[in-house]
């Protein structure tokens, strides 16, 4: 028995393809492929054709080759005789270590910056809007070369010489010169290990006492006290333990040996420029997101504190800053990773980050042009990669939970 | 009653007493100081450290700035002029042609580009004030074509052809859009790739109908080229990122994930990558024997690095838009393109437009990074010629004070812009 209730069913055309909205979205994806395939061709065919005009071809065995050129601030050892690799690495390492110095110190000017742009403070709030505006409205490049400038300004080792010496170090301890920035190291004797883990353990303890407080004010209400209790653990037990094992940590402290400063870590002058011009330079932009992080809380969160009987530090600390926070710190967490990104700019001032020495000298002297920007591009890929995986995760975690 | 009242009551006042004045603590400038400036002790402190600061400041850079001699011929002879304290700004009076336009774009020519940059100003007006006449836009339509003949001479035809094209491609467009948005998308690159090819035979047979002298590409430098890259870059960026943004957001899984492949990476790397490729590698996937100059190679990867970010900033504005937009666009029965031209981009545009500002400016101050692949930019052109140069080696202040300063009145302008928008445009929330 046959029903007649189906419709008589269609047959396809071939005009379905372009006008029927079941399909067509298959005929523009099939049309975006055969496109994006034979971009990808004819690049790859150009590519083959060109490598092949020039005898080149693509390896990377260079890499294991002598560097052949010399590194002047290095975190592992490293010396011209060391691979191509080896010198990437420490690159990578440099641009590490100059993107955390940079996210450090842009995070504490710019927090600083922001809360006295609000300040009643009329001259303090004006001249934090300067500094804002002056360093966003510039291009870092040019703050960069800028403060390169003023570092290579800086007086000479010779200046802190004999007599007629022109400069003192400051507190007779750290030394600025146009090589850069001495500054004492520490020096660990026997038993400094001790003091080094009571000083550890002592700021577990300040975490542990500071939970122990919260958890006994949330379930009973009694309120302990928590600043001197923190600042006591934080000083008390290590100090305690350095003068019981007699002072076993001493102070490397740099002097002035013939032409240049000897002993101390030295800090050199592009490592300093980039740095300091990174971090102010962020720190302008990070200013401008913890200042939007506090105007986003709705005025009616501090009077309602208020009004529960709250004193003006615990509103700041139980109600204003844990809704800024989770304004603050996705601006917070792309501005670290554009310090990143433009700690790139350490070629124009000669510190050797990963984009100097892997996408520079070694890209100049192996000629491995595709090579050495693939391999620069994938690394900066994989921080900012991983970056944006943490932010992701911490979004998801301070985001509001809604039905 | 009322005379028991007039007992209690001794004196009556019938006129009204003059105001007394505050006191003087609350009046006045005495009350903004202390309101303003030493409100508690903290804020004294603050205020005291700030006028230190200042004065620190001042005393180092006022009499660099009114101490510093304005025409010497180079540094010796300044330095004898000002005897150590001002600044030689003779710099700039003596290497200014080579700040704004680079080492070797011919003297002569100098009033083009300088025309060209007026006219930015009368064809941008329209796009950022609402309130201007709409037939400006037309100037704006012809700008980019007039720009390009100024700045890079040759014969008026080039422009005039690649204008044509445009106009039969946007004529087969407005024929055919009622059929089928896709077709005539189709229909309008080729009739402009057909104008194009037969307006090239025309544009080379006859050279020299009304040609300016032609400055090839290489010459172009100094805070020029910073403006003709940002420029450039960001107006290209706008459609591309609109599009990119439209594919993210789509439903078509291949179409979406190549949009998507394609933001992460470019927003991921920094633009001096991107830069190292349009200097040493993109040369390897162009066909063999082709040669784009630099300046059109270093265009293509700025313009494909802006238009993620602005790809970005315009799929906040289409998440930001309540989802009753798109299901009242489908209810009204329209498709997909006339949705999006008539209902959800106006919109969504309108919202995103602080974020592009941002971008725009961002960009623009990144256009200083190619004077790292050693083109001759505003900072290139400090950085090489003038700083290398004997008469100036050593001039650092004056150089990079007029640099920054250019960049942060071409920024700050458009970021006070940015924000008057959008208060204007802050309509009825809150």
């Amino acid at each position: 028995m046959t029903t007649m209730t189906d419709p008589p069913r269609q047959s396809f055309r071939l005009s379905m393809l372009l006008n029927d909205t079941r399909y067509r979205s298959y005929t523009f994806q099939f049309i975006a492929l055969v496109v994006l395939a034979g971009i990808v061709a004819v690049l790859a065919n150009n590519l083959v054709v060109n490598l092949a005009a020039a005898g080149l071809n693509i390896s990377y065995e260079f890499l294991a080759n002598p560097a052949g050129y010399d590194i002047n601030q290095t975190l592992i050892p490293y010396t011209s005789q060391s691979s191509n690799l080896q010198a990437a690495w420490v690159g990578i390492l440099n641009t590490l270590l100059v993107a955390f110095l940079g996210c450090l110190f842009a995070t504490i000017l710019g927090v600083i910056a922001g809360v006295l742009r609000l300040s009643k403070n009329w001259l303090v709030a004006k001249l934090m809007s300067l500094y804002v505006e002056a360093f966003r409205n510039v291009p870092v490049l040019i703050w960069i070369l800028i403060i390169n400038t003023i570092v290579v300004t800086m007086p000479s080792p010779r200046a802190y010489r004999g007599d007629a010496a022109t400069h003192e170090m400051l507190f007779g301890v750290i030394a600025y010169t146009n090589r850069g920035v001495y500054i004492p190291a520490p020096t660990f004797g026997p038993g400094s290990m001790i003091v080094v883990a009571t000083f550890i353990a002592s700021i577990i303890g300040i975490f542990a006492y500071r939970r122990y407080a919260k958890n006994l004010l949330f379930n009973t209400g009694k309120l302990l006290p928590t600043l001197w209790p923190s600042i006591a653990l934080f000083f008390v037990p290590t100090l305690l333990m350095y003068f019981i094992m007699g002072m076993p940590i001493g102070a490397d402290i740099p002097a002035l040996t013939g032409f240049n400063f000897q002993g101390g870590i030295q800090i050199q002058r592009p490592l300093i420029a980039l740095w300091l011009a990174l971090s102010i330079y962020t720190g302008a932009f990070i200013a401008e997101n913890v200042r939007a992080g506090i105007l986003a809380i709705n005025k009616g969160q501090t009077e309602a504190a208020a009004s529960l009987g709250l004193r003006p530090g615990r509103i700041m600390n139980l109600v204003v800053l844990p809704q800024a926070l989770r304004v603050i710190i996705p601006p917070l967490i792309s501005n670290y990773l554009n310090i990143t990104k433009n700690s790139s700019l350490a070629i124009a001032v000669g510190y050797a980050d990963i984009t100097a020495t892997l996408g520079g000298i070694t890209l100049n002297q192996t000629g491995r042009a595709i090579e050495c920007v693939l391999l620069l591009m994938l690394f900066y890929l994989i921080i900012s990669l991983l970056i944006s995986f943490f932010m992701n995760i911490y979004n998801r975690s301070v985001s509001l939970k809604e039905r | 009653m009322s005379d028991t009242h007039s007992e209690s009551i001794a004196f009556v006042r019938d006129t009204e007493i003059p105001p007394a004045p505050p006191p003087m603590a609350e009046a006045g400038a005495v009350k903004w100081l202390r309101e303003n400036l030493f409100a508690g002790v903290f804020n004294s402190i603050l205020t005291v450290l700030a006028f230190i600061a200042l004065f620190y400041l001042m005393s180092g850079f006022l009499p660099w700035l009114f101490g510093g001699a304005w025409n010497t011929a180079n540094i010796r002879e300044c330095r004898e002029v000002i005897q150590g304290s001002g600044g030689c700004f003779s710099v700039l009076t003596d290497r200014w042609n080579q700040l704004l336009f680079g080492i070797a774009y011919p003297s002569e020519a100098y009033w083009r580009p300088t025309l060209a940059f007026v006219m930015l100003f009368v064809a941008i007006a329209p796009v950022l004030f609402n309130n201007l006449p709409r037939q400006m836009l037309i100037f704006t339509g012809l700008y980019p074509f007039i720009a390009f003949w100024l700045i890079w001479g040759g014969t008026i035809l080039i422009p005039l052809v690649a204008l044509a094209g445009f106009v039969v491609g946007y004529f087969i467009f407005s024929a055919l859009t009622k059929q089928s948005f896709a077709m005539a998308l189709g229909g309008a690159v080729v009739g402009a790739l057909v104008t194009w090819w037969l307006g090239g035979f025309v544009s080379q047979a006859m050279a020299d109908v009304l040609a300016l002298e032609q400055v090839p590409s290489r010459n172009m430098g100094g805070f020029m080229l910073n403006m003709i890259l940002g420029v450039v870059c960001v107006s290209l960026s706008l459609p591309i990122g609109i599009v990119l943004a439209l594919g993210r957001q789509s439903s078509m899984p291949i179409i979406k994930w190549i949009c998507v492949v394609f933001i992460e990476f470019v927003r991921g790397v920094p633009l001096i990558t991107l830069l190292f490729v349009a200097n040493v590698v993109l040369a390897y996937f162009l066909p063999p024997g082709t040669n784009f100059d630099l300046i059109l190679r270093v265009i293509i990867m700025i313009t494909l690095f802006a238009s993620a970010y602005i790809a970005e900033v315009i799929r906040g504005g289409l998440a930001a838009l309540p989802r009753g937009q798109y299901e009242a666009a489908d209810s009204l029965g329209l498709d997909y393109a006339q949705a999006m031209q008539l209902i959800i981009l106006p919109q969504a545009l309108k919202i995103s437009i602080p974020g592009i500002v941002n971008v725009a400016v961002g960009l623009f101050k990144d256009t200083t990074l190619v004077s790292i692949i050693s083109m001759f930019d505003l900072v290139g052109m400090i950085r090489g010629p003038i700083l290398s140069s004997t008469d100036w080696n050593g001039v650092y202040w004056e150089l990079w004070g007029f640099a920054a300063l250019l960049f942060f009145v071409v920024c700050y302008a458009i970021s006070q812009y940015s924000q008057w928008l959008e208060r204007k445009l802050q309509t009825g929330h809150r």
